[in-house]
């Protein structure tokens, strides 16, 4: 297959190709706007894109036509009586201080991801907190309700109050607001009826039934910033993928490390080497053969989220995680301070790509051993998706 | 009838409204974004959340005043007014 790379940016969908031995990229819709995640649904060849329009909220655009041509597709709206848990939000006489969550409506904040299934299934992750799933190739989007309901997240709040708790708590990614985010969904191509989800901030979720019931998949993550450590819920996983060839092979790129699972997610291990410079960072991918080769491109840490040195590199293992590579060669190893967003890494075969905040997209056709630089002046990159 | 302007900003999602005269009927700023609605489906959701409410970064004046009411659009509008819908300047 030709490597395509979809290229979601603060400013527009690119599309990269390699023509002439380089690899090339070009503007190729949405102009102006926010694009959150672009990818292709290899089922149908649509491409999907998630946008952001600062003024005028959250959209979703699609293109048959391979992104010559792009229009909104049905839109993604929460269902009247949508509700959710949410902070306490100190008033200006601070009367509400020390009182517990909130029951908010929802609206919709951002659509953060975009996931595929065969027969016509696509997934969508949102803030706060909304996994809608169409059935019908993306006509219709509908909430997924067991999930919105979990008890983790206190409950029912359609029809009555709930629980009143939640372990669902905010990412500061929704747009101005703290309310919690998916920005992972895995759809197991051995079993499409097995979805992974991750939630910034409160863990990973799994249904093995499509989607009726959810169950939280946390055992073995730790937390470096919460009183009780091994707590279920609470977890910042950064983002979620599995291999496809192997899925029970889980990567987690976490807040507080890199996590594998080689048992479906039923239990974790932290993998993280930080004497190797592996430790923090948002993204992480798998190689589709072989459950135990991932890659990450780290950062320094949580409260210095730049790179180790000025100096940028990517690290593989293939051991599962027991040991990991740092591979630099291509990349720019002084002045370099690009952060990659947990969208932006992705692999196809032998190849991997990745954009950073800086605007720079690098490209390796050998697994990594190697990078070039595809471009150095795009916006902002949120997403990098080959497709 | 209700002459309403609309932000060049939108004609890039909405390309056939560039150019057309906006006459709607309507007594409030609700039924402003209605009409909008049907002459131009999808429009009523770039203006205003899936609640209804005026999207943060919107804003609508009637006769010159910017609305009041942005959570149910209640402000009314005379049978001659002037409606503006423009984007708050904001961003980067």
């Amino acid at each position: 297959m030709t490597a395509r790379i979809l290229v979601g940016t603060r400013k527009g969908t690119f599309l990269v190709e390699k023509t002439n031995g380089r690899w090339t990229p070009r503007l190729a819709g949405h102009p102006g706007a926010g694009v959150n995640f672009v990818a292709r649904d290899p089922y149908t060849g649509t491409l999907w894109a998630a946008l952001g329009h600062g003024h005028w909220g959250a959209k979703l655009s699609r293109s048959t036509d391979d992104g010559a041509t792009w229009s909104d597709a049905p839109q993604i709206k929460y269902p009247e009586g949508a509700r959710y848990l949410a902070p306490a939000e100190p008033t200006e006489d601070g009367s509400d201080e020390g009182l517990g969550p909130t029951i908010k409506p929802a609206t919709l904040l951002k659509l953060w991801v975009i996931a595929f299934g065969p027969k016509g299934r696509i997934y969508v992750g949102t803030i706060p907190g909304g996994l809608f799933e169409s059935h019908d190739g993306g006509e219709s989007f509908e909430l997924n309700r067991p999930l919105w309901n979990h008890e983790s997240r206190g409950g029912d709040l359609f029809t009555g109050k709930g629980s009143g708790m939640t372990h669902w708590f905010g990412t500061p990614a929704s747009e101005g607001e703290f309310a919690p985010g998916i920005h992972s969904i895995v759809v197991d191509p051995r079993d499409p009826q097995r979805i992974l989800v991750a939630v910034s901030t409160a863990g990973v979720l799994e249904s093995t039934d499509g989607g009726r019931t959810w169950r939280g998949r946390n055992k073995g993550l730790t937390m470096d910033y919460l009183p009780e450590p091994e707590a279920e819920w609470g977890h910042d996983p950064h983002f979620v993928t599995l291999s496809a060839g192997q899925p029970d092979h889980v990567w987690q790129q976490n807040h507080c490390g890199v996590f594998y699972s080689a048992d479906g997610a039923a239990t974790w291990k932290k993998v993280s080497q930080p004497e190797v410079g592996v430790h923090f960072g948002f993204p992480v991918a798998v190689d589709a053969k072989d459950g135990r080769t991932a890659w990450v491109v780290p950062g320094k840490s949580d409260m210095q989220r730049i790179t180790i040195d000025g100096s940028l590199f990517v690290a593989r293992t293939t051991d599962g995680g027991q040991t990991w590579q740092q591979l630099r060669e291509g990349l720019p190893q002084e002045h370099a301070y690009d952060v990659v967003y947990r969208h932006a890494l992705d692999n196809s075969g032998d190849h991997l790509a990745f954009g950073s905040t800086t605007g720079n997209l690098y490209v390796s056709e050998d697994r990594g051993d190697s990078w070039q630089t595809a471009a150095n002046n795009l916006p902002p990159i949120y997403s990098v998706r080959f497709g | 009838m209700v002459r309403v302007e609309l932000t060049r900003h939108l004609f890039q999602f909405f390309p056939d409204l560039e150019g057309r005269e906006l006459l709607v009927e309507a007594r409030d700023v609700a039924e402003v974004v209605r009409e909008l609605e049907t002459l131009a489906p999808g429009i009523g959701f770039y203006l205003c959340d899936e609640r209804g409410r005026l999207r943060r970064h919107v804003n609508v004046f009637v006769d010159g005043a910017m609305v009041m009411d942005r959570a149910r659009l209640t402000d009314t509008v005379e049978p001659n007014g002037r409606v503006l819908i423009m984007q708050a300047l904001s961003g980067g």
